[in-house]
């Protein structure tokens, strides 16, 4: 079992057969990485590792992992204590590859903290999770039971004289909860709204201490690049991407699902290959690639590969990667109308222009879906694009609801404008 | 001014878990959601007399913690029904037919999002993707979750349900 695989995160996953508890996760070298590196390797040797693999965030924001880790203060600057905390609130629609690490592979999950945490010298970690992954609560549950009595969790473990221990905290449903500074205020046990950035959690975050967040699928990666090193995790990427990625599609797709592909796979092959194309009598009108959040890709520039670098180049995002597909029998305006019914509903209400913004927006959306538009509606929805724009409300969830708003006002502009003038829409 | 019975006091048990889970955390206030979870999962719903008694628990003001209770999604301050039905509402599941699930419901047991059926065994509430867009329209019933849901499969927890 030690030749280095080339889908590190789902080698454990086979679909139909149960995930792996301690004994099956050791026996396929889990816990190998823990074992040579708990007490053996300075920390800071494992955070240059993993600046040197490229690793990036896979929350949607893409930040390099290392450096986030590196911007923090290390224990012997700041005293005290410091928190490692897993962004499992998994709410962007469209979006489904943290539940499948989560429940396809536990201990991965768990190992992954343990390296993480030991890499920013915190003893503590909380994971937020989702309240409705009730699933993935127990086999989390189960996993860190078992690791405890394994002695992989607790006190001196394995004799390093490192201390780790790990809470599960399951939400209670809030999109807002996975933006990460809110979700340090719901765990707190105050409103989860989000606070100014700066400063960074790094330097000031769970109850003013020192503390990082990181998404599930980030922290799954790291087992792999300590045991099989920065050159090994780089060259699994292809088309200029470094690693792999779970990539994933939805929609009227032949095989919808999650699927581990080295980063930088085009979305066309995702599409056509791995999920299998189109149903029958079905077109692929758009896609957004990765979740709600992010702007539509025409469907014929799909050529593009999944990367944050290509996707910007396309006038678009790799957010989570998990794409949803627009096809020919689904109304534009519709879609869209139900992008912004989700943002309306989930805006925590903090700043004004996306509290009172958003839900006006549905509300055009919604009446020229009906037929009762205005042709101004068109203009008044392109300036709230800009109005709610990045940079203009408190955090990122109103710029993320523009992007598909402001994209689809271009790419569907004749679908708009002909749900406006024959006053209804052609596909109901 | 409410119109909904006081439900019974906490427990000694309730009291001695809601305890218990204070002590995970360094501070009493971040075991809120916990503690409302708990209490929820037994009774279903979060009552006015309930929330006053966790918040003294917890020693927060009634109102703040009816200010987190009424932020979340899946904190109940309403009676509910034996079986909630959590049916998603976005993107993919919308594309896939969720509406007309929706209208199969209240074609049935008559009931629209946010409302309960009126022998109490189900209340129907929309919900944010339930990362299961792979298998959708998905929807939860009672902490299960269903993928690939098409009328048949709610004829059959509605002819499965027995009445309260
Ligand atoms: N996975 C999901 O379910 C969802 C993901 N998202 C994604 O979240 C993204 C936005 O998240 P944000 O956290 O607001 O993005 P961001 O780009 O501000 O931050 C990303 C990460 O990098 C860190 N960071 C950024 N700049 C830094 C600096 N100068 N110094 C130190 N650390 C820094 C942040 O602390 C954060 O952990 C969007 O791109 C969207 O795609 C949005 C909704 C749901
Ligand atoms: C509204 C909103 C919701 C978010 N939801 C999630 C989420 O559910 N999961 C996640 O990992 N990141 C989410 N993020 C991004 C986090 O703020 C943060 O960037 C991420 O957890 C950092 O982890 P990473 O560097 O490993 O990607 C969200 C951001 C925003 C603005
Ligand atoms: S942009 Fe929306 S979600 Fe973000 S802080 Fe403002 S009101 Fe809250
Ligand atoms: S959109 Fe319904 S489960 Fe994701």
């Amino acid at each position: 079992m030690n030749t280095a695989p080339d889908r590190p995160l789902t080698r454990n996953i086979h679909r139909g057969a149960p995930h792996f508890d301690i004994a099956a996760y050791e026996r396929a070298d889990g816990y190998r990485a823990v074992r040579d590196t708990l007490g053996k390797t300075d920390p800071a040797a494992i955070v240059h590792m993993v600046t040197e693999s490229g690793l990036t965030g896979c929350g949607g924001g893409g930040f390099p992992t290392g450096l986030k880790w590196q911007l923090m203060p290390s224990a012997a600057q700041r005293p005290g204590p410091r928190y490692f905390v897993v962004n499992a609130d998994e709410m962007e629609p469209g979006t489904f590859k943290d539940r499948l690490l989560l429940e396809g592979d536990p201990h991965q999950m768990i190992e992954g903290i343990i390296l993480s945490a030991y890499a920013v010298e915190a003893n503590m970690s909380y994971i937020f999770i989702r309240g409705e992954y009730v699933t993935a609560i127990e086999r989390l549950s189960t996993a860190i039971a078992e690791a405890t009595a394994a002695g992989l969790l607790g006190e001196n473990i394995l004799g390093s004289g490192y201390n780790l221990s790990i809470q599960v905290h399951a939400g209670a449903g809030r999109y807002i909860c996975g933006e990460e500074t809110a979700l340090l205020n719901s765990l707190e046990g105050h409103r989860a709204i989000p606070r100014a950035k700066p400063p960074f959690p790094q330097i000031s975050g769970l109850w003013g201490c020192p503390t990082i967040v990181n998404n599930v699928e980030t922290i799954c990666n790291i087992p792999h690049i300590v045991r099989y090193g920065a050159a090994w995790y780089r060259s699994l990427g292809i088309n200029g991407g470094v690693g792999t990625k779970i990539y994933g599609v939805s929609g009227r797709v032949n095989h919808p699902g999650a699927f581990e592909l080295p980063m930088g796979t085009t979305l066309h092959d995702m599409i056509e290959h791995h999920a299998g194309g189109m149903k029958t009598g079905y077109e692929l009108r758009a896609v957004l690639p990765g979740g709600a959040s992010t702007a539509f890709l025409p469907g014929d520039q799909l050529d593009v590969s999944m990367t944050a670098q290509a996707m910007a180049a396309h006038g678009t995002r790799l957010g989570t990667g998990t794409a949803i597909v627009l096809d020919d029998h689904t109304c534009p305006v519709g879609f869209i109308a139900n992008l912004q019914q989700f943002f309306a509903r989930e805006s925590c209400g903090w700043c004004a222009p996306c509290r009172d913004g958003l839900p006006w927006v549905e509300r055009i959306l919604k009446s020229i879906e009906a037929g009762t538009g205005m042709i101004d509606d068109l203009d008044t929805l392109a300036e709230m694009t800009g109005n709610l724009g990045p940079g203009r409300t408190f955090c990122a969830l109103a710029p993320g609801a523009m992007a598909s708003l402001q994209s689809g006002l271009r790419y569907f502009s004749a679908e708009f404008t002909r749900h406006i003038e024959t006053r209804a829409c052609a596909w109901t | 001014m409410s119109i909904v019975e006081a439900q019974p006091a906490l427990d000694p048990t309730e009291r001695a878990e809601i305890r218990n889970l204070i002590g995970h955390y360094p501070t009493a206030r971040a075991a809120a959601i916990d503690a409302l979870k708990l209490v929820q999962q037994r009774r279903r719903y979060i009552g006015d007399n309930l929330l006053a008694e966790i918040a003294h628990l917890l020693g927060l003001p009634a109102a703040e913690l009816d200010g987190l209770a009424t932020f979340y999604n899946l904190i109940y301050r309403k009676p509910v029904g034996q079986t909630v039905i959590l049916l998603c509402d976005s993107i993919t599941c919308w594309i896939t037919g969720r509406d007309h699930l929706a209208q199969h419901i209240e074609r049935r047991i008559g009931i629209k999002p946010g409302e309960t059926s009126a022998d109490g065994r189900f209340t129907l509430l929309p919900i944010v993707c339930l990362g299961h867009c792979d298998h959708a329209p998905a929807m939860m019933a009672n902490d299960v979750l269903h993928g690939n849901v098409d009328p048949a499969t709610l004829d059959a927890m509605f002819d499965a349900t027995p009445l309260p």
